[in-house]
């Protein structure tokens, strides 16, 4: 029974055709798991708080940074350094006390992904990474709950529902990962601020038909959004009989080590070389180490550890300025530009190139927590 | 026959940009054209997990193309 402040308070969705009582009466008594309060989970849990979902989910284990705030709208300027989880449960409950949010400081593994999944009748995934892309994928399908799939990318999105009703999974679209360093995160390829606005609330709006019944789910279909020419393609999507999940000889049984899965074993340049944070620290207190850092002049300025800057677009015409003679370590934000200059500068003869893995986040991380991050 | 190449994400930056078209051979597959395009832009080599759409619809690498075909290229995204 709704309560009569709850009429009131949801009337504009109450009134709405096909939606009603009985509509507003589902949303209250179903539970929502909110993968990631970044980007997209900051409009899925807002929007989600204001419709009056009963209960909701909400498990991240990152901190509020300065960088978020351009797109994470959930959070304000006085909440940097704070559990975003935390921070995001004061705001849903100031939105709305009547809806339970459940909070979990944690990254989500493989090891407590079925229980906390569990727990939830829908699961929307906001998450920043393949390796987590396919574990909710997995432990979704096993637990045989809806998926609501959104991800982000410059001014790109991508919106599809999985797992419905035995519908295609994640598998079925993209069955195997990609080498790590070719599919950029927001942080290394950037991301136009209102994107997972528009993205966000797209999920937003298929878990609230899923839960409630009205119209038709992006079930079988991936939608893909274009900001910069306000393009949509709808593309139609088909269960696999190869998917090594759901296909007719599934391989796949149990969860399993995502993070291997994605690093990719049959990496094309198995000849690169990496080199941990921790083992740089190391090599360099015992020796100089020459180290090139191929990010821009502004990121440069932001945060580094005094390596010789060439942004990465300048390393073929300046490639006389890198020493040949003895090992560099090349860096940037993450690794991924790193490793393209690496790549440009290996067809240019250089044989003497190792990969700083992590990148400066890495060692802002591990080594130095007085860099800035961005 | 010449072919609509359509590119999201990532391979946006190996064609340099939204649109290519490439001139393939009567009756060539999905795959032929995956290679062809792998040859003309290096980069869809490392991009194993790169996915086809034609018109509208999620294809295998045996499906073949017509002429008036257009061809969606769909790389992984995973920001959020």
């Amino acid at each position: 029974m709704l309560s009569k402040e709850e009429l009131i308070r949801y009337n504009r969705q109450i009134i709405l055709p096909d939606f009603g009582i009985e509509g507003q009466e589902k949303l209250k008594n179903s539970s929502v798991l909110v993968i990631g309060a970044g980007g997209l989970g900051a409009p899925n849990l807002l929007y989600l708080t204001a419709a009056g979902v009963g209960r909701i989910g909400i498990i991240d284990f990152d901190e509020v940074n300065l960088s978020n705030l351009h797109r994470q709208v959930l959070f304000d300027s006085n909440e940097i350094g704070e559990q975003k989880a935390n921070a995001a449960s004061r705001r849903l409950t100031q939105l709305n006390t009547e809806v339970d949010i459940e909070v979990f400081n944690e990254p989500i593994t493989s090891a407590n992904a079925l229980e906390t999944i569990g727990k939830f009748d829908l699961v929307v995934d906001g998450s920043d990474n393949l390796p987590t892309r396919y574990l909710v994928n997995d432990a979704c399908y096993f637990l045989k709950k809806t998926l609501i799939y959104g991800a982000i990318f410059r001014f790109e999105g991508q919106v599809s529902v999985f797992n419905y009703r035995g519908g295609p999974n994640y598998r079925d679209v993209f069955p195997t990962p990609p080498p790590p360093d070719m599919v950029p995160s927001c942080s290394e390829g950037g991301v136009l601020g209102v994107l997972p606005g528009i993205i966000g609330s797209m999920q937003c709006n298929e878990a609230i038909k899923v839960i409630t019944g009205i119209g038709t789910p992006l079930s079988g279909k991936l939608l893909l959004f274009d900001a910069l020419d306000m393009s949509t393609r709808t593309l139609n999507i088909k269960s696999s009989e190869d998917n090594p999940l759901s296909g007719s000889n599934p391989t796949v049984k149990e969860l399993i080590d995502y993070e291997t899965f994605c690093a990719g074993v049959d990496k094309p340049d198995l000849a690169t070389k990496e080199i941990s944070v921790v083992d740089l620290k190391e090599l360099m207190s015992k020796k100089t180490i020459h180290i090139l850092d191929v990010r821009e002049d502004y990121e440069y300025d932001i945060a580094n550890i005094g390596g010789q800057l060439i942004p990465l677009n300048q390393v073929v015409e300046r490639q006389s300025e890198i020493p040949r003679d003895r090992e560099v370590v090349v860096m940037c934000k993450a690794g991924g530009r790193s490793q393209s200059a690496i790549d440009i500068l290996e067809n240019e003869g250089f044989d003497n190139l190792i990969n700083l893995k992590g990148g400066i986040l890495a060692w802002q991380k591990e080594i130095d927590s007085t860099l800035e991050v961005y | 026959m010449e072919i609509e190449v359509v590119a999201f994400g990532i391979a946006k930056d190996i064609i340099k940009g939204k649109q290519v078209s490439i001139s393939l051979s009567d009756n060539f597959t999905v795959g032929e054209a995956r290679k062809k395009l792998s040859e003309q832009y290096p980069d869809f080599s490392k991009l194993t997990s790169l996915r086809f759409a034609v018109n509208a619809d999620y294809v295998q690498d045996d499906y073949v193309l017509n002429p008036k075909d257009e061809v969606v290229l769909i790389p992984p995204v995973s920001g959020g």
